[in-house]
């Protein structure tokens, strides 16, 4: 963590005083058609003969990023009727204009004397003829390009959006090696966009369903080393860990933080029943909330942190429900054909992402938290467990392929259900659970 | 986990009675498989070697006896066919009893993955109380579930899914040296 802390950010203020009233660049993310906004971003200017390659690699990253994210389109660099080749010079609206370039992206690199990267960038409203927010420069070591890259893709997307970016955060999940039945599982984190992929564990203790803290500084996950599935609570900063409970004849797995990070909300089998528990991280103490001979499990906190979203099958089928967070009657949310599992509560409390089944196939869909207006947003043989970028647009999940060969993978949808796409990983990969935003 | 149990030294004439329980079973039982068949649902391939285990060892357990038994999809309860295996499961661990019984439940890949261990904790758990029913002591038997996390079989199909709907259990030590 402590490389988190080495991005010095500066605001450079204003190239010309905003105008007061005119910021129509604005990409409305509810609207139900988006259109990609064409934008430019010419390669950064080296200010420094050393900064020549980081100043294209670090520019690739932040079109990268945009791009990827579905809701911006790179007007080609072979259409540009002027260059940048200084980042203080004003910028010639109508050469962009002309192109149908409506955001505009310039900025400069150099290494220090302290042979640190500093990078700067300002973005334009081109058809508003104005700049879009501050200039920004942060500076870091070398090694940490690809995150000031992100930091650069996370300021823009936040400009034209209005809603902060996703590219600056971390994914850990578990990375699987092996034939499909003996299958070795490892915790591993990575960045957003699949680079920087570290294991965590070392792959001999089957692991699942890692999750992330609220303040990104701890996981939570479940591992079979004592041989019986235990939650395990891992502090990144040390890599230290503990169990949470450890119980003989019980076992105990699904685990989530509270969104203030000082409660977990858990599922633990006993004699073959499974109910969902609260535990005080602090104290130690741990209640139980549900009690039915019903399999309740796959517990997730409303961001406000006073209701728990969670399934059950009391029904006779999977189904979701919700519950206050000190248990008591939960009130069932699901009600179309076929099983609900996995919900998980937006970060903006708005939608529950879950998994369905279906007549034999798998699909991930959102639905209100009062269960209206459900969504299907893929379909697959097997999509499961999803996770919530941090700004609440995007969803990552498992997907596995059918048959002996059958392998996991990760990827990504807009909650619009648009750009579905696969995450590289080096091996296999599967319990996605989607970090913070950086800071 | 190798551990002896205390309950060794009648193991030799235990194995002959198991396997005229079993014999009995096949005639009297109706729905009951033949012995051979059972080997296979234990589901190692290993068939026709009843006569080449020792009756008290555990390769014996598992491939004359069975170590695993069945499920429907999405169930937890024991089929006639179930009730056959552990009935001959629980005269052995009870004759031959070892110090540590563990049971695992497990499920097929369709099915998501909390739920799904929950799922075979139940089948675990209806394991264990039938065999406690037929006298096999609480406190050697501990229950696991697995989940759709240790597949027997690979392929996507029913064929595959109805090997990896299984409860299995296991016995500590090894008799055979």
């Amino acid at each position: 963590m402590q490389k988190w802390m080495v991005l010095i950010l500066v605001v450079l203020g204003l190239v010309s005083p905003l105008k007061a009233y005119a910021a129509p660049l604005k990409l409305t993310l509810t609207e139900g058609v988006i259109q990609p906004i064409p934008y430019a971003a010419p390669v950064f200017v080296a200010e420094n003969r050393a900064a020549e390659d980081w100043s294209k690699k670090i520019t690739a990253l932040v079109v990268q990023d945009l791009n990827s994210s579905g809701l911006f389109r790179e007007v080609s660099k072979a259409k540009y009727i002027s260059q940048i080749t200084s980042f203080a010079s004003p910028v010639q609206y109508s050469d962009w204009k002309a192109i149908n370039v409506q955001a505009l992206v310039t900025g400069a690199v150099k290494i220090s004397s302290k042979d640190q990267l500093v990078v700067k960038f300002r973005s334009y409203d081109v058809f508003a003829g104005q700049e879009l927010g501050d200039g920004l420069q942060f500076v870091g070591t070398k090694d940490r390009w690809r995150r000031i890259a992100h930091k650069v893709a996370d300021s823009l997307y936040s400009r034209i959006t209005g809603e902060s970016g996703y590219f600056d955060s971390q994914i850990v999940y578990v990375a699987e090696k092996g034939p499909k039945n003996a299958r070795q599982k490892a915790l591993s984190i990575m960045d957003a966009d699949g680079e920087n992929s570290r294991p965590l564990t070392d792959g001999k203790s089957l692991v699942l369903a890692p999750r992330f803290s609220p303040n990104g500084k701890q996981i939570l996950y479940t591992s079979y080393e004592t041989g019986f599935p235990r939650i395990y609570l891992l502090n990144l900063a040390n890599n230290r860990r503990r169990v949470l409970e450890n119980q003989r004849g019980t076992m105990s797995f699904a685990p989530r933080f509270s969104p203030d990070g000082g409660a977990v909300v858990y599922s633990v089998t006993k004699a073959g029943n499974t109910d969902i528990y609260r535990l005080v991280l602090g104290s130690g103490q741990s209640q139980r909330l549900t009690t039915a001979p019903s399999i309740e499990t796959a517990p997730s906190f409303s961001p406000d942190g006073r209701q728990i979203v969670f399934e059950s099958d009391r029904s006779g089928t999977q189904q979701l429900y919700i519950m206050p967070v000190a248990g008591g009657d939960p009130r069932r949310i699901s009600f179309g054909k076929g099983r609900y599992g996995t919900p998980v509560w937006s970060p903006r409390g708005d939608m529950i992402a879950f998994t369905k089944q279906s007549k034999g196939r798998f699909h991930i869909g959102v639905m209100r938290f009062d269960g209206s207006e459900e969504r299907l947003l893929t379909a697959s043989f097997l999509d499961e467990g999803p996770t919530w970028a941090p700004n609440g647009r995007v969803i990552m999940f498992t997907r596995e392929t059918r048959g002996a060969k059958g392998a996991s993978g990760l990827y990504s949808i807009d909650v619009s259900g648009r750009n579905l796409k696969p995450l590289r990983t080096p091996h296999g990969a599967s319990d996605p659970s989607w970090s913070p935003l950086g800071n | 986990m190798i551990k002896r149990g205390s309950g060794m030294k009648i193991k030799i004439i235990v194995g002959a009675l198991i396997v005229g329980f079993v014999l009995s079973g096949c005639t009297g039982g109706g729905g009951l498989l033949d012995n051979d068949d059972r080997a296979g649902l234990s589901g190692d391939g290993s068939f026709g070697q009843n006569g080449n285990f020792e009756p008290d060892s555990i390769e014996y357990f598992r491939t004359s006896i069975g170590d695993s038994v069945f499920f429907p999809v999405d169930q937890s309860s024991l089929t006639q066919q179930a009730q056959g295996i552990l009935d001959a499961q629980a005269t052995w661990l009870i004759d031959n009893a070892r110090s540590e019984i563990l049971i695992e439940g497990h499920a097929d890949e369709q099915g998501t993955r909390a739920y799904n261990l929950a799922l075979g904790a139940r089948r675990a758990s209806a394991v264990r109380n039938y065999l406690v029913s037929r006298g096999v002591p609480t406190d050697q038997l501990q229950i696991v579930s697995f989940g759709k996390e240790r597949p027997l079989e690979v392929c996507s199909q029913e064929s595959c899914y109805s090997q990896n709907r299984r409860a299995v259990t296991r016995v500590s030590g090894d008799l055979a040296g």
